[in-house]
């Protein structure tokens, strides 16, 4: 049976932070449990077409899935338990917030199944937290930390972030010791992106952000990856790092462009050569489930080339990079066979290294990796 | 058609500032005059290249016949000729003017006179033209019409009691500037039956008549069967077909002295029906052509090459297309080490160069590079021999140089006298000559200046502009060659000598503009992943260096979950940047960096 990964979208969120461009509200509670119905809706429209897959990986994002009540996530994972396959070595990862969850919620995502939790940390200096308008602060980092490892939950990632206003290469290097010292079993690090209509982008306009400088921000990058790695953590993607055997096994699905089923507001979904995506309307969404419909909004068909150009773009994110064997295997032809040039160029400036195996990022190519992956572009 | 007879025609013209309504009026002055209904009207009828619309100017002109029954009960027959209005085309717009007796000069009322309107106007009554004041714009809350009255006959002497106060945008007062015309506008006069004289103020190929003339007929008549003369080749032709022109071409058995109209006589290039010429019957030919025609010569040249993945030829074919309608447009095969295979294109001036570019992108939807203008110069060799070289590439190596000349234009500068200070300074940072000023009235003065011309076509029009926020107008001709200190600058990029942004300029001014180039290529160049130096140098020695900082990052941390087709765009953006480059050695460079460090430089 044909695997497949499922994404599940909760829009909601008490305050939207000035980074944020994803799809989220603060002002729609009211929609909640329509929203949560609709979910369902949504899975049971996709029942018959996922007859032969079973579920691998199932992953709540948002938004903040954490800011509403339990009850609703029990009741969908145990909708999706009841009526699809699901894969006996299942991963299911929540995103949380520090200071949305408590003793009886963390039980109920136990008893719901959940066994990885994504903690949207993002630092461990207050004054920073504010400044990026996260609403919790440090203690309470500690205090939701505490209250998943007391439920047992042995696989907790931590987001973090670079690159942030005001923010030294002392600070990083602070929030990731932290994390460490708590004993995380994986990191994603990622930098700051400013994205069109986020509160920063409009500042940085204005001038008013204070950003580390280029050379600054790479620095930060590669110090704390060396720290990271020097831990015990694997680098293993641009940005994520990992105890041995606890990669996530979900964004893997998608940098080795595998299949996965997105289902929630503005969700993407992959599978079957089609690529689509939902609209990411609220109102829309909620009314065209309750007329039974699929709330797509847009679709593209992936042909054989935009395929091998996306696995290689995604792929090349991984830090093994890309498989020279699997390659072959998967599109019955040899990757130099389609992309001897890019490979060459940008072998020869440094960006890449072919060692027989696999055509990986060198540490330079790290920084730079847009160039080498716009010549995989056709 | 029933002809009106000539002391009921009117032939004229509108004169007005850029924005303060010229086509919104001549729009309304055809509605009025019932020629076109509204819904016919595409707004802004006379001004059709999708070009000219958006850069709110006229380029090339055009001639509509509207019919007007005036109050007297007499039915009047009102010829307006559109007239181009840049400095580029001031030949262009003299020759229009030519074919009228009246002009219409237009002022906002908001804004008063401006510089470029007096440069017109005095080209209007120089042709002896009767200028008839229209006070546009009075729907807005800022007009001030009586102070504009009052402005308009300090600085021109002329009579605006009467003046209409309109809204050409609301239609307001549209009648009261008809009955001006028809009051005001002397009729034309001469003789249908003395020797032909017929005056080319435009012309355009069509694919099925061949060229059609856009003529004033001064003196005789010009009928189908007729042989004509073209009087500055001596060429001759068979009339084909003769017509006025209302919302469309309509033949016509005639065109007599005082009309307006066209002509077309299976000929097959507009090099032979040049603007400004004088068209004559070959077996009655009239003794003296009209006075004033000139051969337009090009002033200005650059390379224009096919960008990364353009044809040749394609660029070949496309510029042929064009010069069948633009007689001024030039050009020939040359290459570059940089830009490959391409052509030196000559034009009248920097605007002509940019609309020619424009088109080439936007009508042929072409990609093409356009390397730095340059002007004809000069050069005497040791050997005696003398060349004339717009390519700086075929400059030779100084040691054969003997002596180099290079073209002087004598420019009128009309300008407010706040300015003046500002111009002076302006002119000799071009080591401009001056010559004299005069004063036009109290506040407004006329700078006489000799200025080389490859000063000119930097960034002159620019600078004038922004030093006089505006108010400043310049025209100029060409005055003569002058002996000149030249040099050779050339730009290296990663060390190697990019052909295409050569230049010939004057040898105090080349470490400034070497360093300018340099600072602004710095600008344009995208950072790569390594350090690029960008040298200018004279010969073996580097005058200035800049450089570009290598790339550091270009990274995303984050793949957005499963959206993958945003990524994905964000790559495709990168990649369709690329194509726009042209790759000079290791280095990309984009297209525009040839003409972006041409220009203006505010902070300077």
């Amino acid at each position: 049976m044909k695997e497949i990964s499922i994404y599940i979208h909760i829009p909601f969120c008490i305050r939207k932070c000035y980074y944020c461009d994803f799809t989220s509200f603060s002002n729609m509670n009211d929609k909640i449990p329509k929203y949560m119905k609709s979910l369902m809706v949504e899975l049971d429209l996709y029942k018959e077409r996922l007859r032969d897959y079973t579920i691998k990986t199932i992953f709540i994002g948002g938004g903040t899935p954490s800011a509403i009540e339990a009850r609703y996530i029990y009741d969908l994972l145990g909708h999706l338990y009841k009526n699809f396959n699901i894969f006996k070595d299942l991963e299911v990862t929540i995103e949380v917030n520090p200071g949305t969850i408590d003793k009886e919620k963390v039980k109920i995502y136990k008893e719901a199944g959940i066994n990885r939790v994504s903690m949207g940390v993002q630092s461990f200096n207050d004054s920073i937290l504010k400044s990026i308008g996260r609403i919790h602060n440090k203690d309470q980092i500690y205090e939701s930390y505490k209250l998943l490892r007391d439920e047992k939950f042995e696989n907790i990632n931590m987001d973090l972030m670079f690159g942030l206003p005001n923010q030294t290469l002392e600070e990083v290097l602070l929030t990731l010791e932290e994390a460490i010292s708590l004993g995380v079993e994986h990191i994603s690090h990622y930098s700051l992106i400013l994205e069109e209509g986020t509160q920063f982008y409009n500042l940085e306009k204005k001038g008013k952000l204070n950003l580390p400088k280029e050379d600054k921000e790479r620095l930060m990058y590669h110090k704390s990856t060396e720290f990271l790695v020097e831990k015990g953590y694997n680098h293993y993607e641009i940005s994520n790092y990992a105890l041995p055997n606890y990669e996530c096994r979900h964004n893997l699905v998608y940098w080795e462009l595998a299949p996965y089923l997105g289902v929630g507001l503005s969700s993407h979904s992959y599978m079957e050569n089609m690529r689509f995506f939902n609209t990411s309307n609220i109102l829309d969404y909620i009314e065209k489930l309750e007329g039974k419909l699929l709330p797509i909004e847009g679709e593209e068909a992936i042909d054989k080339s935009t395929e091998i150009e996306e696995y290689c773009i995604l792929g090349i994110r991984k830090i093994n990079g890309i498989d020279k064997e699997e390659f072959k295997k998967r599109f019955n032809v040899d990757i130099e066979a389609i992309y001897k040039d890019p490979i060459d160029k940008h072998t020869n400036r440094g960006l890449i290294i072919d060692n027989g195996k696999a055509i990986r990022l060198t540490k330079k190519g790290l920084d730079l990796s847009n160039l080498v992956e716009v010549d995989f572009l056709k | 058609m029933e002809r009106i007879k000539q002391e009921n025609i009117r032939n004229f013209s509108i004169i007005a500032h850029i924005d303060h309504g010229k086509s919104t009026l001549a729009d309304r002055l055809i509605e009025e005059t019932g020629m076109l209904t509204s819904r016919e009207m595409q707004n802004q009828v006379l001004d059709n290249m999708d070009l000219e619309r958006e850069r709110g100017i006229t380029i090339k002109l055009k001639a509509v016949r509207l019919v007007y029954k005036a109050k007297d009960g007499d039915e009047y027959l009102l010829n307006l000729i559109d007239t181009p209005g840049h400095v580029d085309f001031t030949y262009e717009v003299s020759r229009s003017l030519a074919a009228c007796e009246g002009a219409i000069l237009v002022v906002d009322s908001t804004q008063g006179i401006e510089a470029q309107t007096l440069a017109n106007v005095y080209l209007a009554l120089d042709q002896d033209l009767e200028i008839v004041p229209v006070i546009n714009k009075i729907d807005l809350p800022s007009a001030r019409p009586d102070e504009v009255k009052k402005e308009i006959e300090d600085i021109i002497g002329i009579d605006c009691e009467d003046a209409p106060l309109i809204s050409a945008k609301d239609g307001l007062n549209i009648g009261d500037v008809l009955e001006a015309i028809v009051k005001h506008v002397p009729a034309p006069k001469g003789d249908p039956k003395a020797p032909l004289k017929a005056l080319i103020f435009d012309s355009y190929y069509d694919s099925y008549k061949g060229v059609v003339c856009y003529v004033r007929v001064f003196e005789g008549t010009l009928k189908p069967g007729m042989e004509i003369q073209m009087m500055s080749t001596g060429k001759t032709y068979e009339v084909v077909e003769v017509g006025i022109n209302t919302s469309k071409h309509v033949s016509v058995d005639r065109l007599e002295a005082g009309d307006v109209g066209y002509v077309t006589a299976s000929i097959k290039n507009v090099k032979d029906a040049r603007v400004g010429d004088t068209i004559t019957d070959n077996n009655n030919p009239t003794e003296e052509p009209l006075p004033g025609y000139k051969k337009v010569v090009p002033m200005v040249y650059c390379g224009i090459y096919p960008a990364e993945g353009e044809d040749f030829n394609t660029v070949r074919e496309a510029l042929e297309k064009l010069q069948v309608n633009d007689a001024s447009l030039v050009f020939e095969p040359e290459s570059s080490a940089a830009l490959g295979f391409g052509f030196r294109c000559g034009f009248l001036g920097l605007l002509h160069m940019e609309i020619v570019q424009e088109r080439l992108e936007r009508e042929f939807d072409l990609n093409i590079v356009t390397t730095a203008p340059s002007v004809i110069y000069r050069i005497t060799k040791t050997t005696g021999e003398v060349l004339e070289i717009q390519n700086p590439s075929n400059l030779p190596p100084e040691t054969e140089i003997a002596s180099m000349q290079e073209p002087i234009v004598s420019a009128n500068i009309m300008t407010p006298t706040d300015h003046v200070g500002a111009i002076m300074e302006l002119c000799q940072n071009k080591r401009g000559k001056f010559l004299n000023m005069e004063y036009l009235e109290e506040k407004r003065v006329v700078l006489h200046y000799e200025l080389p011309l490859n000063e000119v076509i930097y960034d002159f029009f620019d600078a004038l502009k922004s030093k006089t926020k505006g108010y400043a107008s310049l025209d100029y001709e060409l005055k003569g060659y002058e002996e000149s200190e030249l040099v050779k600058l050339d730009i290296l990029i990663n060390g190697e000598l990019v052909d295409a942004f050569s230049l010939i300029v004057h040898k105090d001014k080349a470490y400034e503009r070497g360093r300018s180039i340099a600072e602004r290529l710095t600008d344009v160049i995208p950072r790569h992943q390594f350090a690029i130096p960008i040298q200018a140098a004279i010969g073996s020695k580097i005058i200035a260096r800049e450089t570009i900082r290598a790339l550091r990052k270009d990274v995303l941390a984050k793949c957005y979950g499963g959206d993958i087709s945003r990524k994905k765009k964000l790559l495709e953006k990168q990649k369709e940047g690329k194509k726009r480059m042209r790759q000079i050695g290791s280095v990309e460079v984009p297209q525009e960096a040839f003409l972006t460090v041409l220009k203006y430089d505010e902070n300077k």
